[in-house]
Order: structure tokens, then sequence, then C-alpha cells
């Protein structure tokens, strides 16, 4: 028995479908980052790591307010997409998408950062001096052992965006059936009066998908470490 | 043949190395910290000098006036490492094979299956590198480092970290190397390891090369060693296996002037070794002795008496025997009880129990030196 209304269900859908959707598109260039920020020195890389982490400090509905000016359709970076590509954020499921996987990013870059500078740097001595370059010893060494993190990395990113709300509904609002994820109906089921039921009904969606993406996380991250220090699975 | 020159400053310190290896073990020998280790990596290409040349059969690794400066995947030389540095999520076969795809199939010598031999690693294959023991570690450390058919082979203290049983199980297996027929540039610090592995040596003290050369040559010339890194003083001696003894558990070796008798080992008649006689293993007689247990009894001159003020209460005596030099380590007050003098004869006296099997080491490739 689905205990659920077609809206309802609809909200859950897009939930997972944003979510996952803005962990595909924040896990590389988290990593990336992580691993710029691990491994290589430069000048101003403070401030580099400052600016990488404001979607963490800065207020959701701040965040959601600059996406909308940079990304919306009159913003310099909206108007310049949509010319060229055609493509649109503001107000689709697409942009919500994009704001999920900006509030998440540095979520993504801190534990793969933390796996990375655990790894052996004399490993990949190693590895190089069996005839391995840069990106094969990065490819079969350095990133097999920091799964544990990247794997702990994505999930963390995953249950951020299925919660996100302040930046979606500044930068794409509350449209059922486009940008209307579980987060926003929740907030759209107080707002009616006698939504209060429903409004229970998917909060318990959103602590079950939470216990589980957590329990996910827990397990994925013990067989990612076991994997990486050699005991036998 | 590999032939080195770099120069480096780290600090306050300065790495200055020049030396050629030919096929066979040279061991790269001095105290911990006289930089033994950055000489190797800068072979490797892991530490880059800030001036030298490095060459392996002809093909130029680095050379700091030409701007040559090859990164180490691209300079195929083996590096097993102190600590075996296997990769932990990978099992014992796919660390095997790691360098081997790098690797230009034309230039392939080895097979998986040959090292395996070589080396007895049949039965760890599957295994992951977290449940082997350190001597397993090394071995296989090894079988990657010569899967990657390298041009020449770089050890850095391989053995350092293992205890003394894991030691001696994988010691015959370093031995054995000298088959592969290619330059072997051995780190350590152990004498026990060196004299038994070694055919050239580098020694190395306070990041410069203060003597090379062949092992019985810089081995017997104390004046070469600064005090701070002095080994123990002692005669390796070139020798050939003659007989068993199998009743008295002994093996005759012969060398160019007697017989040294040793508790029975596994190598046969024929077969040129080298043993390592410490000094203090060795005492001296005026005349034959009668009733003693010692088994060898040497009849020899009196070269020299060296009263060094730093061995205290010590004189080394350098004595011949036949035509080989051998130094005994005995005190002062037997000295002059003895009266003991350069030109005189006397009777060297070794315990056969010292000469072990660590003592010994196979001398294969060394038909030059053979009596």
């Amino acid at each position: 028995m689905w205990p659920l209304t077609p809206a309802e269900s609809e909200a859950l859908g897009l939930s997972v479908r944003v979510a996952a959707w803005s962990t595909l598109l924040s896990l590389p260039p988290a990593a990336l980052a992580a691993f710029v920020l691990a491994r290589r020195r430069f000048w101003g890389k403070e401030v580099c790591n400052a600016v990488l982490h404001l979607p963490l400090v800065l207020p959701p509905v701040v965040t959601g307010y600059l996406l909308l000016l940079l990304l919306g359709r009159r913003g310099v970076v909206g108007a310049w997409l949509e010319q060229t590509f055609g493509l649109v954020l503001a107000f689709r499921w697409t942009g919500a998408v994009v704001a999920a996987a900006v509030v998440a990013f540095p979520l993504m870059v801190r534990p793969i950062r933390l796996s990375l500078e655990a790894v052996d740097r004399r490993l990949e001595s190693a590895a190089a001096t069996l005839g391995a370059n840069r990106l094969w010893t990065c490819l079969t060494v350095t990133l097999p052992l920091s799964l544990p993190g990247i794997v702990a990395g994505a999930i963390l990113g995953f249950i951020r965006s299925l919660g996100e709300f302040g930046a979606t509904i500044t930068f794409v609002s509350n449209i059922p059936g486009e940008t209307r994820t579980l987060s926003l109906a929740v907030h759209s089921a107080l707002q009616t009066p006698g939504g209060e039921p429903g409004a229970l009904r998917l909060t318990l969606v959103i602590v079950a998908a939470a216990v589980v993406a957590l329990a996910a996380s827990e397990a994925l991250g013990r067989a990612a470490a076991r994997r990486t220090r050699g005991y036998h699975a | 043949m590999l032939e080195v020159e770099v120069e480096r400053r780290l600090g306050d310190f300065r790495v200055e190395a020049r030396f050629r290896s030919d096929r066979g073990v040279t061991a790269l020998f001095g105290r911990s910290g006289a930089g033994k280790t950055s000489i190797v990596n800068m072979v490797s290409g892991l530490l880059r000098p800030d001036r030298g040349r490095i060459e392996v059969d002809g093909r130029v690794l680095f050379d700091s006036a030409r701007g040559i400066d090859l990164p180490p995947w691209r300079r195929r030389l083996g590096y097993v490492f102190q600590e075996g540095r296997l990769f932990p999520h990978m099992t014992v076969r796919r660390n095997l094979l790691y360098g081997w795809r790098h690797n230009p199939a034309a230039g392939r010598c080895l097979t998986l299956n040959r090292v395996v031999d070589l080396l007895d690693l049949g039965a760890l294959l599957q295994r992951r590198p977290l449940s082997l023991s350190g001597g397993e570690k090394q071995r296989v450390a090894v079988g990657r480092a010569l899967l990657s058919n390298p041009r020449a082979l770089l050890m850095d203290e391989p053995l350092a970290s293992l205890d003394v049983l894991a030691k001696g199980e994988i010691l015959p297996y370093v031995e054995r190397l000298d088959e592969m027929g290619i330059p072997i540039v051995y780190v350590s610090h152990s004498l026990d390891e060196v004299s038994r592995l070694a055919r050239n040596l580098v020694l190395v003290s306070g990041g410069r090369v203060t003597a090379s050369g062949g092992v019985e040559q810089v081995l017997g010339r104390r004046d070469l060693w600064s005090t701070e890194d002095e080994p123990e003083t002692g005669t390796m001696l070139a020798a050939r296996v003659s007989r068993h003894d199998a009743s008295g558990r002994l093996t005759h070796l012969d060398f160019r002037g007697g017989r040294l008798r040793v508790p029975l080992v596994d190598i046969p008649v024929g077969v040129a070794v080298r043993v390592w006689i410490r000094a203090r293993d060795v005492s001296v007689a005026t005349a034959p002795p009668r009733g003693l247990s010692l088994r060898n009894v040497l009849k020899g001159t009196l070269l020299e008496v060296a009263r060094g003020e730093d061995r205290g209460p010590l004189a080394e005596l350098r004595l011949r025997i036949g035509d080989t030099p051998l130094t005994a380590l005995v005190t002062r007050h037997a000295v002059n009880e003895l009266a003991l003098a350069p030109g005189q004869e006397v009777y060297a006296l070794i315990k056969s129990a010292n000469l072990d099997r660590r003592q010994l080491s196979l001398a294969a490739a060394m038909t030059d030196r053979e009596p």
C-alpha cells in the first residue's frame, strides 16, 4: 500500500532525480578541487579555499539569490547560456540541480581532500619507478586508495542535495511538478490550511531517506576502506 | 654498466658521489645518514641532482650540462625500497605485474612464471600485502621490480626492516639475483650483508665516496675507514669447496696457502666461495699447538703489529698464510708476553664453529680472484 498522494510521490521522485544529478555534476569538480588543494602549493591557495567553501557558510537564500543574478535569464551567464545553447535554468528542475550542486560542493571537497592527504605518497614514487606516469599513477594508485573519502563525499553531497531548500526556492521557486522537491513540498503543505498530515507524511519520508542514505554511506565507506587497506573482503 | 656522477645540496648537507657499477652487486656501504639513500634516489629520478650525469648501458638518464632529466617512469630502473611499498589494494599477482605493462614487449626477458620460481612466490599470488610477513613482502617487492624489466636494480636496505630470521630467509634469494646479469646497487650499513652479497664496494661517509673497489680490497684496508663508520675488522678470503666430510659434519675450503674446515654447508664441491673471517675470531700461537679443539691451524708469517691508540687493550696483527693475508685481533698483553715481532713464524687459530653459513657467500662469477 503506497501511503503518498500522487503529488507527494512526484515530489519524492523529483527530489531523488535532482539529488542524483547534483551529485554526478559536483563529484568530478569536487575531486579535482580536492586534488589541487591537497597536492599543489600556489599563491592565493587560502583565498581559493575560502571561495570554494563559501556556499557552506553563506545563508542558502543568499546563494540562491546570487545564482539568480548570475544564471537567471537576465543574468550575465544565464543570458549567454540561453543565447548560445538555448539552455534555461531559472524556474526549471535543471536549475534545482545546479542550486543543489553548488550547495553540496564544499561538503564533497572536504572528505575527498582528507583521504587524498592520507594516501602514502611513497606508493606513488614506487609506481613511478615501475614505469607509471603521473596520470596512470593517479588512476591506479591515488584514486583507488582515496576511494573511502570519495564515497563519503558523494553520499554526503547526495544527502545535502536531497534536503536542499533555501537556494532552490530562491533560484527556481516552488513549481509543482517542476521544482517542488520534498523539502519544498513540506513547506507548501505547512502553508496550506489542513496540510499538516501531508507535511508529517513527507517528513517521515525524508527521515527514512536520510537514514537509508547514512546507512549506505557507512556500509560503502567500510567496504572501500577494507579494499584499500587490503583486508580480505 | 651503470655510471653515476651526482652532486646535490640538502640543507647544510652535501652529497657528492661518483661510481660505476657493472653487472653484479655493488654495495653502497656506510652508516645511517651518510647519504646513501639520497644517492640512489638521485639515480632513480626521485631526487633531482644539482649537477651531474647518470648513464645506463650508454643511455643518458640525467645530464645537467645537456639539460637531460628523464622522469622516473622513463628511466627503467627497478627500485626495491626499505619498506617494500607494495600496493595495499592489489593482490600479490597484480603487484608483480604492475610494471610489466609499461615495458615494450620486445624488451621483456623475464616472465611472471620465471620470477615466481626464482623467488618462490607461487603460494602468495592471490594474497594481499597486509597478510604477508616482512620477508614475503620484500620478496614480492624484489619480484615486482624485476618484472618491470629494469636495466639496473636499486635496492635501498631491503633487509633493514626484517628480523634476523626473515633476513636469513631472504638472503639466498637476493644472492640469486646475480643471475640477472644487470647492475645491482645495494645500499646497506650491515657488513654481514655486504660481505655476503657484494662484488664491489663503494664506501660512503658524510655524503662522499671515500673508497671504492673490489670487496676484498676495500674491506681488507682498515686505513680507508674513518673511525666513526668503522665496521668490524676482518679478512675476506677467496676459497673453493674441496670436500664434504659427512661423518664429521664439516666442509673443507681450500684457499691459496691452506685449508679451512667449517660446519657442513650445502654448496657443491668445486664452487668458489668467499669467507669473511672476523679478526676477533683469529688467535695466534708461536708454536704448533697440541691438544686443541680448534680445527683450523694455519701456519704463516707475522707481517705487522698495529697498536692503534683507538684500539685500547687490543692490537691488530697482519699475517700472511701462503699468499693470503689474514688479520687477527689479540690483546696487547699477549703481544708483549709472546714477544710477537714482524717476520716471525706464527700459527693462526680459527674456531670452526665461528665460520658458519653467515660468513660464507657464493663467488660464482669471480673467476679472476679464485685460487
